[in-house]
């Protein structure tokens, strides 16, 4: 258990380091002299949701700093804002009929894949998708890293599985995007939007504010969020995962009370 | 008026839950049966994830099994002996049982054998009591009287070593049919979520020719500790064992329960056979024609990988 932990660990520097790089290869703008930067508030870095939460929308402040006037005129910055959930892995599986049967016949594990996942933005990503820089960070719902558990030969099934994982996910709601999320208020003030669905996991999730420039990314920056469920029902699930004997021997004594109190409630003497 | 469920992770109205207990509870009461062969495939009807509906059954059943073994107990026609020896393999097969369940849940291939599972027992039992029913009603019109039966008679069964002498039953038999019998129904309890009484009661009678008198008592006796059990390996290990649901479902089902006897001892007993085989059959077939029909996805995604 400690040393998976560790693994998960490890594997969430490993997720982190190629934003490392992206922020330090800043290309220095060979017009403006001061680069462009990105600073982003969230109202409060914790958020207490009910059992009865039906989704809500989180909103971020954000500005951009040293923005050049003429690029902002002209619609040249472009602001993504992701919310990550926490990663896990995820297993993908798939039907086919078996002797007129539906039956799960494969099977495959992606790596540590933020179990949600928002992103609003300025524009459609596809059409900021211009250089490298999406696909090389993993922003966007379609650039997320998904990679298999194990050698898999058949390129076409991961394709597949990828592609069935991202739609199963946005169809949950889990994932979500919105692509006229970001609105500048002002030249240089912008507010994201970011839906937080209803079936939001609980625990530690990443804000992450991108910043591009003619479609290469330029900054970035995160803040964490913590998602703490509240209320009575939360409280269930907690004790029956983390005090399964006390809560198995709950539900018996209920049980047993019901039972045993219906007996003597209708007793026909 | 909704509800939440805790472990399923999924609103429910909370109507429709009571509804289905209290049905099942009528159901039960008027046939005598526990219900979890009931309320499980209706539960998964429900959108209810079958692991959670399976373990959750199982502790319903504890409920259902308690009040009709005390009034067993009370009326003496409760074997503790022969229900402690059924209890010993009951326990070993519901060990047994949970762990099939966390495999073929590994696999991906839980819901699918528990559907499949469902539709061969349904469909078997229903139909059996479907035509014995049928031939008893259509002997009571002709007025023919009932073929002989032949307690004294005995099988191989009776030739197998390890005789015990159960008192209260007046039967001396060998432990090694009574275990395996109450193994097998284990498997069933943890991988279905049932009592099973509707196995071992026939097969207690017909197989083990056990007095009908003592029959459903004992079979009750053992069900309570094998379903209790059941719970807690399933809440231990598949953290599947929703309270909430549970708690609803019972409240309704011991309530139902009450006018269900009512009801039943009004009605004749082929008819009343004949209606539980049709309803045994119509859950079997709704849940065939679920494993037949193309889903409307394909895929499916999981949380947690095959790592552990």
């Amino acid at each position: 258990m400690r040393a998976r932990s560790r693994i998960f660990a490890l594997l969430g520097l490993l997720a982190l380091m190629p934003c490392m790089p992206a922020a330090a290869q800043v290309p220095f703008g060979q017009a403006s002299a001061v680069k462009e930067g990105l600073e982003i508030g969230v109202s409060s870095n914790e958020i207490a949701i009910t059992s009865d939460f039906r989704g809500a929308d989180l909103t971020i402040f954000g500005a951009l700093t040293n923005a050049d006037e003429l690029l902002l005129a002209i619609g040249q910055y472009d602001v993504v804002v992701t919310l990550e959930g926490p990663r896990d892995y995820a297993t993908v599986r798939k039907k086919e009929r078996v002797l007129g049967i539906w039956m799960n016949t494969e099977s495959m594990t992606f790596q540590q894949v933020p179990e949600s996942y928002s992103i609003a933005s300025t524009r459609q990503i596809d059409v900021l998708d211009q250089g490298p820089s999406f696909s090389s960070v993993g922003v966007g719902i379609e650039h997320l890293p998904l990679d298999p558990v194990g050698y898999i030969r058949d390129s076409g099934a991961i394709t597949e599985f990828r592609d069935a994982y991202r739609r199963l996910k946005l169809g949950s709601g889990l994932y979500q995007r919105d692509t006229s999320g970001v609105r500048f208020v002002s030249s240089s003030l912008f507010r994201a939007s970011l839906r937080l669905p209803a079936n939001i996991p609980d625990g530690q999730q990443m804000v992450r504010a991108y910043l591009f420039k003619s479609g290469n990314l330029i900054f970035q920056r995160e803040t964490p969020l913590r998602v703490v469920k509240t209320g009575l029902e939360q409280a269930i699930s907690d004790a029956a995962h983390e005090r399964p004997f006390a809560y198995g021997l709950l539900c018996v004594l209920i049980a047993v009370v019901t039972g045993w109190g219906a007996s003597i409630i209708f007793r026909k003497d | 008026m909704t509800v939440y469920l805790p472990i399923a992770e999924l609103s429910v109205n909370i109507l429709i839950i009571l509804g289905m207990g209290a049905a099942v509870g009528f159901l039960s009461g008027m046939f005598g049966v526990g219900g979890g062969f009931l309320i499980t495939p209706l539960l998964i009807f429900y959108n209810i994830p079958p692991v959670v509906a399976v373990a959750t059954g199982a502790n319903q059943v504890v409920a259902s099994s308690i009040s009709g073994a005390i009034t067993h107990f009370r009326r003496g026609t409760l074997d503790m002996k022969l229900g402690s020896v059924l209890l010993v393999g009951g326990l070993a097969g519901a060990t047994v049982g949970v762990w099939i369940f966390s495999w073929l849940r590994r696999l991906g291939q839980l819901d699918l054998f528990i559907s499949l599972l469902y539709v061969v027992l349904l469909g078997t039992i229903g139909a059996l009591m479907l035509q014995e029913s049928v031939r008893a009603m259509r002997r009571a019109k002709t007025d023919q009287p009932l073929p002989l039966r032949r307690p004294g008679q005995h099988n191989w069964v009776h030739r197998l070593p390890l005789k015990m002498r159960f008192k209260k039953s007046k039967i001396y038999l060998s432990a090694i049919p009574v275990v395996a019998l109450g193994f097998g129904i284990g498997i069933l309890t943890s991988i279905m979520g049932v009592g099973g009484g509707f196995i071992m009661v026939p097969a207690m009678i017909y197989l083990l020719r056990i007095p009908t008198s003592v029959v459903v008592g004992t079979s009750l006796f053992q069900i309570i500790f094998v379903t209790a059990y059941t719970t807690m390996v399933q809440a231990v290990t598949n953290y599947s064992v929703d309270i909430v649901l549970a708690s609803i479902l019972m409240v309704a089902g011991v309530i139902g329960a009450q006018y269900g006897v009512r009801v039943g001892q009004k009605l004749r007993g082929e008819q009343l056979r004949a209606l539980l085989g049709l309803l045994v059959l119509a859950v079997g077939v709704r849940l065939a024609i679920g494993l037949v029909v193309t889903p409307d996805d394909i895929f499916s995604v999981a949380v947690g990988g095959q790592s552990y």
